[in-house]
């Protein structure tokens, strides 16, 4: 048994669309080892898709090489397929099928005989809450409903390494934590381990022991979600004054610390921000600038974003 | 393989069992032209010769179509999903061709059920006849499926091509009208259509005459067009990225 499930080395991907050719995954080296649960975070066609399509064997790698499992994705496909489940961007269930039928014949294409399937199925009906639903059409589920069937079907033959594409995207709040739930469950229980995309900031630093920053194709950043954030971002301490004038005159005060001035605040990024505030304060005092009120808020992954890429992942996502 | 195709059949399969009757609404177009058009043909020709036809008819437009369940699969997801797992890849489409046989079967029936009251009498050798229309059909339902695979999400492309190809083989094979009293050049395009061979050989199978050089052809055409629905659909399959 080996502890790697994933090595990548320049794993690259180019599409050619009508003479344009884009590079959605440029030289990617990854590793990821047995029960970490890893995120794959990025904007909007940064590549985390088409690197997991590469990884679970739906898209040959234009060049460079991945092993999934112990195997190479390209010539051991039938291996790689055996160990890993995948829950891909889409629904997995046919939306002209019941639930139960299709989690029973997940089952057996993996292998498992119809009554340990049945079994199987009823476990992960179950454990998921889909008792309700499982004997209904899948076009007639909501959104919610149909993405935890998309889980259960990922999961029939509990699979050592589990890959989700964007779990959560499009369902409201209360289902995405609800989901969460289930993935975190999975990973504590089973010891599964989880490589998931996601553009959202916060699922990334809930869920992920360990975050890839991908953009344009490229891995820019990979570490725990609190050492990227003390690395790459500090403390952002933010001032709103009453008026441009005494903002103007704040400006001079900020202990050499770059500020970045937006209506009537000024936003400081600087490691040791609850230190600092008393420090600034006291300036403020003694050269007699009011200052109408004062946050401090600690980093996020979207500092982290900014910091490396100079964008917001969080505008870029609204866009 | 068998183990593998079994289960992509019995899926296919599932949602026609669990609503029967979902079977009988995908064959109003056979019965409109039983309905709305046999009764203009002439005397001579009649049931006998216009209700094998429709068979053919009903497996042409049914499997033909049949591409467009998947084309939905690959935009939903599932059909990624079915990739991503460990069928053998051969089987995703042969499972599916295969499924084709269970609809057309009962189309074939009901409409020869519905034909007989009003005077159409099918001889034994129809059991051959439905047999080598079985062989048709689930080659049909594989090119269906690898015209879906080859428009990818393009579904206008999938839909565009069925309907120009459907209605010229269903002309020139003679399902609505004689050929042989036609220009020679639509004699000649007709012999290069498969179906018209399927149709000449069920309308021998039909009236009783079974060792006959037409029904040699019907099924030589059948088989013909299964291996090649078969051939291409597992090559296009084997490649099919998501
Ligand atoms: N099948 C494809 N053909 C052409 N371009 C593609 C294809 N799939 C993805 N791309 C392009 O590759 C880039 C990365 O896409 P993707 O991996 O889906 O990004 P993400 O999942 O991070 O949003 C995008 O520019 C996208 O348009
Ligand atoms: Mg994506």
């Amino acid at each position: 048994m080996t502890d790697t499930m994933i090595r990548t080395s320049a794993l690259t991907k180019r599409f050619t669309v009508k003479k344009e050719t884009v590079e959605a995954v440029r030289g990617l080296d990854l590793r990821v080892t047995r029960g970490e649960m890893v995120a794959l975070l990025g904007p909007n066609g940064a590549g985390k898709s088409t690197t997991l399509r590469m990884l679970t064997t739906l898209l040959p790698p234009t060049s460079g090489e991945a092993e999934v499992a112990g195997f190479d994705v390209v010539t051991r496909q039938r291996e790689v397929r055996a160990r890993i489940g995948y829950i891909g961007q889409g629904n997995g269930a046919g939306h002209s099928q019941r639930g139960r039928d299709e989690l029973v014949s997940q089952g057996r294409a993996y292998g498992l005989s119809v009554a340990d399937a049945r079994t199987r199925a009823q476990e992960l009906i179950d454990s998921l809450d889909l008792g309700a639903v499982a004997d209904r059409v899948v076009s007639s589920l909501s959104g919610g409903q149909r993405r935890r069937l998309d889980i259960a079907m990922g999961l029939i033959h509990a699979p050592e390494l589990l890959f989700l594409d964007e779990p959560s995207t499009g369902l409201d709040p209360q289902n995405r934590a609800n989901l969460q739930e289930h993935v975190v469950r999975m990973h504590a229980e089973h010891g599964t381990t989880i490589v998931l995309t996601t553009h959202y900031l916060d699922e990334a630093d809930a869920l992920a022991d360990r975050v890839i920053v991908i953009d344009h194709g490229k891995l820019i950043a990979d570490d725990t979600p609190e050492r990227l954030k003390a690395d790459h971002a500090g403390d952002r301490i933010t001032l709103t004054f009453d008026s441009e004038d005494e903002l103007r005159r704040a400006e001079g005060h900020t202990l050499g610390i770059a500020a970045v001035h937006n209506g009537l605040t000024l936003t400081l990024r600087a490691a040791g921000g609850r230190h600092l505030v008393p420090k600034l304060m006291r300036g403020f005092d003694e050269a007699g600038v009011q200052v109408s009120a004062v946050e401090v808020a600690r980093p996020t992954l979207d500092d982290v974003f900014l910091a490396l890429t100079g964008r917001s992942l969080r505008e870029e996502n609204q866009a | 393989m068998i183990h593998d195709t079994t289960i992509v059949f019995s899926r296919e399969l599932r949602p026609v069992l669990r609503d029967p009757f979902s079977v009988i609404f995908t064959m109003v177009q056979p019965l409109f032209f039983l309905v709305l058009f046999s009764p203009l043909l002439p005397e001579e020709t009649g049931l006998q010769w216009f209700v094998p036809g429709m068979i053919v008819m009903s497996c042409l437009f049914g499997a033909g179509s049949t591409g467009g369940n998947l084309l939905f699969e690959m935009q939903t997801g599932s059909h990624e999903r079915m990739l991503v797992s460990p069928l053998r890849r051969p089987a995703l489409i042969v499972g599916r061709a295969l499924k084709e046989i269970v609809p057309t079967m009962v189309h074939s029936v009901l409409i020869i059920a519905i034909t007989i009251p009003f005077g159409f009498r099918p001889h034994a050798g129809a059991v051959l006849g439905l047999l080598m229309l079985a062989i048709m059909c689930v080659g049909l339902g594989a090119l269906s499926y690898s015209l879906a695979l080859a428009s990818k999400n393009k579904e206008w492309i999938f839909w565009a091509v069925q309907q120009t190809i459907s209605f010229p083989l269903l002309l020139l094979a003679g399902m609505l009208l004689p050929i042989e009293g036609g220009p020679a050049w639509l004699q000649f395009l007709s012999k290069l259509n498969p179906l018209s061979y399927l149709v000449n050989a069920e309308r021998e199978l039909f009236n009783g005459e079974v060792l006959t050089a037409n029904v040699g052809l019907g099924l030589l055409a059948a088989v013909g067009v299964a291996a090649l629905g078969l051939w291409v659909g597992t090559r296009q399959m084997r490649q099919a990225v998501a």
